[in-house]
């Protein structure tokens, strides 16, 4: 049964993967596009999770939470970069 | 019994981040995109960890996965701010349909402070943004 689940949260995680690329492609302003991928972020992590479930290995945590801490860092830099006179229309 | 436990969480997260990317795509501007992602994509990502830990049933995993949890609970909103911040400086279009925009007028565009919009109140002068100011 889990393995079946697993599949259906590859399959729905990878929609949500698809759909925040379109925006990511697609959004008029660099804000826009940093909060895509923050979502792309978001949801890598979830991949990760369900990928230890699938492999049982424990140590793709570990992987997670460096891909949390460099979203959280991208974020912040990025925003720093459009708040201090960076591209203001990209 | 724990099978189900995780197969649930697994499912009701990732349903969380398909709603979230939805959001991203279809709303119409900056800060609803960012309402759309930044809770229920952070919750999503939760909910999965949380099943890590039960599927796992250890220790040290559960602490890892419970630390992931609370690093995106306190990075989330921050990032948040400072992105929706950034893009109110840079002048980020509001929607067509935005009825109150609280911060209009407010902020100094050259050194980032906010104003109360009651400053000019202490030199016996009521402002045009004296209360209660809106665009509509």
């Amino acid at each position: 049964m889990l393995n079946v689940v697993i599949n259906i949260v590859y399959l729905m995680l990878s929609l949500a993967l698809l759909f925040a690329f379109i925006r990511l492609t697609r959004g008029p302003s660099l804000p826009d596009r940093v909060v895509a991928l923050e979502l792309i972020a978001s949801i890598v992590v979830g991949y990760v999770g369900v990928h230890a479930i699938d492999t049982g290995v424990a140590s793709f945590l570990d992987v997670a939470i460096v891909i949390a801490l460099t979203a959280f860092l991208a974020a912040i830099g990025f925003a720093r970069f459009v708040e201090r006179g960076g591209v203001k229309n990209d | 019994m724990i099978e189900i436990l995780v197969s649930v969480l697994l499912l009701v997260g990732a349903a969380f981040m398909v709603l979230a990317a939805i959001g991203v795509l279809r709303l119409p501007d900056l800060p609803t995109r960012m309402h759309a992602t930044t809770k229920a994509g952070a919750l999503g990502a939760m909910m999965t960890m949380g099943g890590v830990a039960f599927y796992f049933g250890d220790s040290t995993v559960a602490a890892r996965a419970v630390a992931i949890v609370i690093f995106i609970f306190l990075t989330a909103p921050i990032a948040a701010h400072v992105i929706g911040r950034a893009g109110y400086f840079t002048g980020a279009k509001l929607w067509a349909g935005t009825i109150k925009d609280e911060l209009q007028e407010r902020y100094d565009p050259v050194t980032h402070k906010l104003n109360s919009g009651l400053e000019e109140l202490k030199h016996g002068q009521p402002t045009r943004t004296g209360k209660g100011t809106s665009n509509q």
